[in-house]
């Protein structure tokens, strides 16, 4: 018997794809994927049309759906994120049916719960065997962890791997095994591995980034979790490893011992590991090259799938067991609600991720952001859309003063005797308005573009088209 | 308390807005080095506007103008002075007739405003050779010099020397302004620590600063503000022992001794007045009494 296959054209055909079926695929490749392309391609080339793609995320790479949308080859799209080169057209209305966002783990949720079945999944894979034994750990276009492929491969009717590095049975570290696998296509390549990791995340050298960092990590110091046992996760941007790195300092000093550094995964969360800072590192993505280095290298370094990461339907989640994480927000309203889909003129350029289920199971959720971006300001009356619901956030960090969800009366009292800047979130928003003045609400149109499903699966808001 | 200074380029809208965030006791809008000519009007209208709409709450504000021998300063003058800024800071002071020539147009234009006279003060920046021999008397020229600055890059160049980390090329040009400040009854700030990226540095830099005497430092990276904050605030140790001090002599008073002394030594006038000092800045630091 062999499952390898010679090309994807072969594979579409064999896998018994049909008009109006659902494809698959995870973006642990990012912005460096050729895979999506490939085969959506090759979908179209044999005629097929009325496709519905569930991805865990889109990139600008993936922009050549556009042209299947515009041909009727795509009619749906469900993603958990979609980037502002796609979400810019679906914002002008190029699809008739709305993208429907999910987040990390309301998606491998729906998928085990049977309410998004998948009719073929392609799991683009940097290292298999040619019984799909695969991995990401190992090959040119190594991206660590394969977390979010986990769901498709298991539940999906069919399963094509395919990679650019195909190796003899069996290979050793394989993350997703051969019994959930049909096919097996060796390809010239399956990403840019320029795309697919940075060399290194930067933390920021922004004096402001820097100020806001530092609220965080006094914040988290002095929060009443930064104990043996804390566990923390944060995202790569430059504010988020910034903070990192000033807890890093706290903890040293403290010589505090947390259980679990969890997340996308950097090069600054791996430093935490080996400098004694947490035990273990759950790992359902790898963002740079350190953080791949290190999931193939350390057993304290743990890959984790979506459904164990995050989803409110498995018997547990890490998201529950964690004590704090810091997110970010394109904007967030005075209840504390926060939009991380679109941009402050209403254009898609995001998704939850895995923000509304770290938010939901952290102890202490916190969102950095600056007052303003360039002359728009960040805190708002009303956000354009819903990602988060502001009952899950607990803090916003800003260079401005730090606002405290007012549920958390303990908390606020706790920040204020530490001497932090504590501000009301109204004031906060009244203090950046002197400065960029208040900005004209924004023309709305009149068609849903999206849906965004909350991590339950009910229905948390709706994104219109920009006129 | 100004015991850190930050220098903001007076182009760069996205520092000038966030100048009260980045923890400094005052910030200094800089509109000379830090701005071309071809950009000399728009960094003045940048300045003054920030100055006008931007609540600095209780971080001082500083404007550096250009220096007399360019046809800015004067210009800058009449577009900060209606802004109240805490202090002028005037480059290139080389001699007292300089600080007289700016005091008598701030004074002139204080008038026309409406202002009482001396309510902007001046801060000569001191970075010549010959503004160091002179530096008392540029101190002491005008009720208005409320503290002397020195400017160590320009001051080497004059010197044709090396400005090394070092700093055994300024050894001089310090002890020599603190003298002059302090004689004129003037406070007197170190000069930027200018290496970014050198945290062991600045902490060297900032201690030696704070052992000579210097009153604060100033800062050309909001990096370095947070390590020259704690350098120049008061320990715990010095806030209890201040406490002590005072209780001494409140004591001493109350059994009629014309002395006392405090773990076994005497209790004078200068201990008093240091012990003073550090206390009022304890209290503007929030800073308690420890155990």
């Amino acid at each position: 018997m062999s499952k390898v296959v010679k090309s994807i054209k072969e594979v579409v055909a064999l896998a018994g794809l049909k008009d109006g079926m659902t494809v698959s695929f995870h973006h642990h490749l990012r912005n460096g994927d050729f895979v999506l392309n490939m085969v959506m391609e090759e979908i179209a080339s044999q005629g097929l049309k009325d496709i519905n793609v569930n991805a865990s995320s889109l990139f600008d790479v993936h922009t050549p759906l556009l042209e299947h949308i515009e041909n009727g080859v795509v009619t749906g799209i469900s993603a958990d994120y979609i980037a502002a080169g796609l979400g810019r057209a679906i914002s002008k209305g190029i699809m008739e049916k709305p993208v429907q966002f999910r987040t990390h783990g309301g998606r491998p949720s729906d998928i085990v719960q049977g309410r998004t079945p998948i009719d073929v999944a392609f799991i683009a894979a940097p290292t298999a065997d040619t019984m799909g034994n695969c991995s990401g750990k190992y090959g040119p276009s190594a991206c660590g962890s394969l977390g979010y492929a986990f769901a498709d491969a298991m539940f999906a009717k069919k399963v094509v791997v395919i990679t650019d590095n195909l190796v003899p049975y069996p290979m050793q570290d394989f993350s997703i095994s051969e019994d959930w696998v049909d096919y097996v296509v060796p390809v010239e390549a399956i990403g840019n591995p320029k795309g697919i990791v940075s060399g290194t995340t930067q933390i920021t050298r922004d004096p402001v980034g820097l100020v806001m960092a530092s609220h965080a990590a006094q914040v988290i110091a002095h929060s009443g979790l930064l104990k043996d046992g804390f566990s923390f996760q944060t995202g790569a941007g430059g504010a988020s490893l910034a903070a990192a790195k000033f807890l890093k300092d706290i903890m040293m000093e403290k010589g505090i011992q947390g259980s679990f550094g969890m997340g996308g995964i950097t090069g600054y969360l791996v430093d935490m590991l080996q400098a004694g800072c947490f035990r273990s590192l759950l790992d359902v993505q790898c963002f740079d090259l350190k953080a791949v280095e290190s999931i193939r290298t350390d057993p304290r370094h743990k890959e984790i799938s979506a459904m164990q990461y995050a989803s409110p339907t498995s018997r547990s989640a890490a998201v529950d067991s964690l004590d704090v994480v810091i997110l970010g927000a394109t904007e967030i309203d005075t209840d504390f609600n926060v939009n991380v889909h679109t941009d402050s003129n209403g254009f898609i350029m995001g998704g939850s991720g895995g923000h509304s289920d770290t938010a939901a199971g952290a102890k202490l959720s916190m969102i950095i952001a600056p007052m303003f971006r360039a002359r728009l300001p960040i805190v708002t009356d009303r956000v354009t859309c819903v990602s988060t619901p502001g009952s899950d956030i607990d803090v916003l960090v800003t260079q401005g003063g730090i606002a405290v969800n007012p549920k958390n009366v303990e908390l606020t009292q706790q920040l204020k005797a530490a001497g932090l800047p504590i501000v009301d979130i109204h004031e906060l928003k009244e203090k950046t308005e002197r400065i960029t003045g208040t900005p004209r609400k924004l023309p709305k149109g009149d068609r849903v573009v999206a849906e965004v499903i909350g991590r339950n699966g009910n229905l948390q808001d709706v994104i219109y088209n920009v006129p | 308390m100004r015991r850190s200074m930050l220098f903001l380029p007076g182009n760069n809208p996205n520092l000038l807005i966030n100048g009260n965030c980045l923890g400094a006791d005052a910030v200094i809008f800089d509109l000379e080095d830090a701005v071309s000519p071809a950009e000399k009007d728009a960094a003045r209208i940048l300045v003054r506007n920030t100055m006008r709409y931007m609540d600095f709450g209780g971080c001082e504000r500083i404007v550096r103008i250009n220096s007399t021998d360019t046809p800015y300063w004067k210009l800058d003058i009449d577009a900060i002075l209606p802004q109240k800024p805490n202090l002028i800071l005037l480059p290139k002071t080389s001699s007292a007739q300089d600080v007289l020539e700016v005091d008598a147009y701030i004074t002139k234009v204080e008038e026309s405003l409406g202002m009482e006279r001396n309510t902007v003060g001046l801060m000569p920046l001191i970075e010549t050779a010959m503004g160091v021999e002179n530096s008392y008397l540029i101190a002491s020229a005008t009720k208005r010099v409320q503290a002397l600055f020195l400017g160590a890059e320009d001051l080497t160049a004059d010197l044709q020397c090396k400005r090394t980390k070092e700093s055994r090329e300024i050894e001089y040009a310090r002890t020599r302004l603190i003298v002059a400040a302090r004689a004129a009854g003037v406070e007197v700030y170190d000069t930027p620590f200018t290496d970014v990226n050198d945290d062991e540095g600045i902490l060297a830099d900032a201690t030696l600063a704070k052992a000579l005497g210097f009153t604060g430092k100033a800062s050309i990276s909001p990096r370095h503000v947070e390590v020259i904050n704690s350098v120049f605030s008061p320990t715990q140790k010095e806030v209890d022992y201040a406490y002590e001090v005072m209780e001494a002599i409140a004591l001493a008073k109350e059994q009629g001794k014309g002395a006392i002394a405090l773990h076994g030594k005497m209790i004078d006038a200068p201990i008093v007045t240091r012990a003073q000092q550090t206390l009022a800045m304890a209290q503007a630091l929030g800073m308690e009494r420890g155990n």
